[in-house]
């Protein structure tokens, strides 16, 4: 049995969305290279709309793959629903992860709304605290 | 494929796997059974247990078989322990970067009592022996240095470190798992009273090994049973496995000086190669290293997707990334001589074979560059490093 399903190989082997926003209206960074994953995500954000997303990550297979199905995934949508995604529902749109790679779609989950607290801080926009968690003070990372 | 893991095991050589065919069909009796069918098999285990002893200079009633590399060190070190508290002696000195069945035994004994001292195998990952000298106190029962590292490859200075134990009388105990078959090991000369070897890192079968324990080392069971191993590892022996050991030790022994010649020429050509990747660095002292060890850090990348794009270009390699080893860490080796975490991260270990083609060396280090050039255009890592938003280490 592979380490990783087909999905997230195809993905890792071809990100989809790779690269940098120059203009954009968020940017969100998660991760830290102490502990092997850093993801980057650019939003650009007409309209209440995600025109265009990129990202750049440092990481194993599936957390690049993670970072590529993410962008895919609110590419196009609406801010509200970006907002909602979950990393259970990247990690079931790579047909799964192994469970000690989960925390890689927890960190695409957290690079996206990280990049929307930051379109919100620059726009002035008002929302609710409690719709970011502080990935900072994550246990995950903390060495 | 290139195969480029042989630190992780190797393929059995052809005579090797004709030995051990040759025993489960002809020899296959229980060496403990008293009528001629069991005989021969006995007879094909002190055989093989010869041969052993004589490669590595050594009689063969201080070689005792076990399940491989892992059990031998356990029981080496366990053995040590025992003698040492039957004379109230509870003080073992060990290396940092040992492998975890040495390092998880000794932090068993720790919680038994034991004091551990753990060198520094400082940046080139070589310990000192002068080190070992200041290390070991009146209550000292045991030094465990291992011979090669798994890791980075860096041959440990075996001979004089067991000089100093053997002049201080304490034990010296030392995993030669990625030595033996590759370096000429004589435990006479090396001054070595314990040394523990696995079969499938030479082109022996896998779950076989063995535990040389100089004569009149008392040895602790770890399996209590029947009679086997002059009583001190019950359960019936694996003759198969064991005589293929044999066949496949006496092989690679034989081939060393040509091995050596051919692995190191092709070792410095990849290690040459790698080294014209900007912000790279090797691993481990370059002279002193297993001549097919090539182990390199890269900033800016990860290990495991290092890995996975050269699994698609059809090469078998290893990393010490934290996502390699399903923990938060990476490797304690590359920790021990001082890689911080962000650089450790994006390690990569090739192994070699001396079947490795002039070819394949070419499209190693080809390949290895573009995977790494391909990682680093996607890295936040690598721009900040590049925009001097963060400071390269290497």
């Amino acid at each position: 049995m592979a380490l990783y399903s087909e999905k997230v190989m195809d993905h890792f082997r071809n990100p989809r969305n790779v690269g940098v926003i120059e203009d954009a209206d968020g940017v969100g960074e998660v991760g830290n290279a102490k502990c092997g994953d850093i993801m980057k995500i650019y939003l650009k954000i007409k309209d209440g709309i995600i025109v265009d997303v990129k990202f750049e990550t440092f990481g194993c297979g599936s957390a690049i793959a993670s970072s590529s199905m993410a962008t895919e995934m609110i590419k196009g949508k609406p801010v509200s629903e970006a907002l909602s995604l979950t990393n259970k529902a990247v990690a079931e749109a790579l047909d799964g992860l192994p469970a000690y790679k989960m925390h890689c779609s927890v960190l695409a989950e957290e690079a996206i709304k990280k990049a929307l607290k930051d379109y919100y801080d620059k726009n002035g926009i008002e929302y609710d605290p409690a719709l970011f968690p502080d990935c900072d003070s994550c246990e995950h990372c903390s060495i | 494929m290139i195969y480029a893991d042989n630190a992780a095991t190797t393929k059995m050589s052809e005579a090797a796997i004709k030995r051990m065919t040759s025993v489960l069909n002809e020899s296959w009796g229980n060496p403990s059974s008293l009528y001629s069918h069991g005989q021969k098999a006995k007879e094909t285990l002190e055989e093989a247990r010869a041969e052993i002893a004589e490669a590595i200079g050594a009689e063969p009633r201080e070689i005792y078989f076990t399940s491989g590399g892992s059990e031998a060190d356990n029981q080496a070190i366990r053995s040590a322990a025992a003698i040492g508290r039957s004379q109230g002696k509870t003080h073992i000195v060990s290396t940092a970067f040992e492998h975890h069945a040495v390092l998880h035994t000794l932090e068993k004994l720790k919680k038994e009592g034991f004091e551990i001292t753990l060198l520094d195998v400082h940046e080139n990952g070589l310990v000192v022996p002068s080190e070992v000298e200041e290390a070991i106190r009146d209550d000292t029962c045991l030094v465990t240095v291992m011979y090669a590292n798994n890791e980075i490859g860096t041959i440990q200075p075996i001979k004089e470190i067991g000089e100093i134990c053997r002049r201080r009388g304490v034990l010296f105990h030392t995993d030669a798992v990625q030595a033996i078959g590759h370096l000429p090991v004589n435990v006479r000369e090396d001054n070595i009273d314990m040394l523990s070897a696995s079969a499938h890192k030479f082109h022996g079968p896998k779950g076989v090994g063995f535990l040389y324990a100089k004569r009149g080392i008392r040895l602790t069971n770890l399996i209590e049973g029947g009679a086997q191993e002059r009583g001190k590892r019950a359960g019936t022996e694996n003759v198969p496995g064991i005589a293929a050991m044999a066949e496949a030790l006496k092989e690679s022994v034989a081939k060393i000086p040509e091995s050596t010649a051919r692995l190191t020429a092709a070792r410095d050509t990849i290690i040459e190669g790698l080294r014209q990747i900007p912000h790279s660095a090797l691993n481990g002292d370059e002279r002193m290293r297993l001549p097919g060890n090539v182990n390199f850090c890269f900033e800016g990348i990860e290990g495991e997707s290092l890995l996975l794009l050269l699994d698609d270009k059809g090469i078998c390699a290893s990393s010490g990334s934290a996502c390699t080893s399903g923990s938060l860490d990476p490797s304690h080796v590359l920790l021990a001589i001082g890689r911080v975490h962000d650089v450790a991260h994006g390690s990569l270990r090739l192994s070699i074979c001396e079947d490795i083609t002039d070819e394949e060396v070419d499209y190693i280090i080809k390949s290895v560059g573009e995977v790494v050039g391909h990682l680093r255009g996607f890295s936040p890592v690598w721009r900040d490093l590049l925009s001097g938003k963060r400071e390269f280490i290497l």
